[in-house]
């Protein structure tokens, strides 16, 4: 019987854009147990709230995350708005819509390139990333900013996005459509790509219930679950479902984004054939007094805002539950019996991102 | 977007949890919250869309609180957080990272005097 040993991996690795640290009990070749290791780059973000009123305070939600800080800002918009029982226009609740999914396509493009590179298809990895610039002008063009959108607020949205130009985005994305599709059947099926993908990871649906999995994670594993279908900022108006795979594994994990690439152009297209004139925004007047927790499905699943609010100007507790944090335990369980080798391409899989699970 | 919010005691926590994790709701986030006298605890869970929360009052940070981790495996990344967040007693969690979760410049920053109050001392 071969001995045990204790490899580290991270929180400096090439695959990881973020610092994680595992400590990966092996045997030979073959993971036996894996214990995680996060808190390099804690920032205390949720306690700004005693330095930042609530209407200033969208500012460092967006902040939070460099990928979906739209959401961030958005979802923190939903918990005040609920607290303060303020409606918000619906020409706003579509625009956010729109931001959102523009948010999900590009960041599950820079997901697909970065697996890309973590398995070695350079050229792939450049195609997913030289797409993802096109949907990153295309936010440049409507709120001015490439990775912080700046235009979520309490109450609506900041910017407005003429009919004239939400036609021009709708036709672009069906242009870009035709080479999503390409990309993604290159993922899905290339030899090389099925051969590190196919059987690794394996998450069972019972696994992914039990220990939390949320998003991409959660429905690889056959569980149909996705926050939007609650119908938050009137996504309770749009058709769609769920994307579901079944076979748990990180190419199932792989194909619900690729697929999910196609739904967000479609719920975009849908969002902007419902808006309709008016005002993208409304006053806000008094202060939150009272608590909720806003969910909203980001591009990685689930996330959370807590706002709780004393009738001052100020919160008094704000707390955030991003989709990477419960998808850490998830993840430990894909890694039991992995080989060492497969390590980097499974954790890659929850698309992790540190920064907004330190908050 | 309704949410249930239930007060509970200490003494209820694990009960309740157990009663949660039978009926099939995952556990979705163990939250902290200081107020002037007391500390709050919120476990949410949800089962389709149900979101459920318990809400456990503390007079203090030193008060011992039993881990739901041998309930719901995941409680023990939250309830190492507000370990070291808060300085909240848990005992019992499946991996106890005795206080090093989180690296950060000071002791429990989360349960350290607000800031304006910090200026009146």
């Amino acid at each position: 019987m071969s001995g045990r040993t204790i490899i580290p991996f991270g929180p400096q690795h090439p695959v990881l854009p973020e610092p994680i640290h595992l400590d990966l009990v092996v045997e030979d070749e073959k993971v036996i147990e894996a214990i995680p290791r996060i808190g390099f780059i804690h920032r205390g973000l949720e306690r700004l709230v005693e330095k930042k009123d609530f209407i200033d305070f969208v500012y460092v939600a967006e902040r939070i995350c460099g990928i979906c800080s739209f959401i961030h800002g958005m979802t923190y918009c939903l918990a005040v708005e609920e607290v303060m029982k303020i409606e918000v226009p619906a020409r706003a609740q579509y625009l956010r819509i729109v931001w959102s999914e523009l948010s999900r396509i590009h960041s599950h493009l820079l997901w697909l390139g970065l697996t890309a590179d973590a398995f070695g298809f350079e050229s792939l990895f450049m195609q997913s990333w030289r797409l993802r610039e096109l949907i990153l002008d295309i936010i440049e063009e409507t709120t001015g900013g490439r990775v912080i959108f700046g235009s979520a607020k309490v109450g609506g949205v900041r910017r407005d996005i003429s009919a004239e130009k939400m036609q021009e985005i709708v036709k672009k994305l069906r242009s870009y459509q035709k080479e999503m599709d390409d990309i993604g059947k290159v993922f899905l099926g290339d030899l090389t790509v099925q051969h590190r993908l196919r059987g690794v990871g394996v998450l069972s649906t019972a696994s992914a219930k039990a220990l939390g999995a949320v998003g991409p994670m959660l429905r690889a594993s056959g569980v149909s679950s996705d926050i939007r279908m609650m119908g938050y900022s009137s996504y309770g108006t749009l058709d769609f479902a769920p994307i579901v795979e079944q076979d748990a594994d990180c190419y199932a994990r792989c194909k619900v984004r690729i697929r999910e690439l196609d739904q967000s152009v479609g719920l975009i297209e849908s969002a902007a054939s419902k808006m309709i004139d008016g005002p993208i925004d409304v006053k806000v007047t008094g202060t939150p007094n009272g608590e909720f927790f806003a969910r909203s499905e980001q591009p990685r699943g689930e996330v959370i805002y807590y706002a709780k609010g004393n009738g001052t100007k100020f919160l008094q507790r704000m707390r955030v539950r991003t989709p990477t944090f419960a998808n850490i335990t998830p993840l430990l369980e894909t890694l039991k019996g992995c080989q060492l080798a497969d390590v980097p391409v499974i954790v890659l899989t929850i698309d992790p991102c540190i920064s907004c699970a330190e908050r | 977007m309704a949410q249930e919010i239930m007060d509970i005691t200490l003494g209820e926590l694990m009960d309740k949890a157990r009663k949660y994790q039978a009926q099939g709701f995952r556990l979705v986030q163990i939250c902290c919250t200081k107020l002037p006298d007391t500390l709050e605890l919120q476990y949410s869970f949800d089962k389709e869309y149900d979101f459920k929360s318990l809400r456990l009052t503390l007079p203090d940070a030193s008060t011992p609180v039993p881990s739901i981790s041998g309930v719901y495996l995941p409680a023990f990344l939250y309830e190492n957080e507000i370990h070291d967040l808060f300085g909240i007693n848990v005992h019992g969690m499946a991996v106890d990272y005795k206080g090093h979760f989180y690296m950060t410049a000071i002791k429990t920053p989360f349960n350290q005097p607000a800031q304006a109050e910090e200026k009146k001392a």
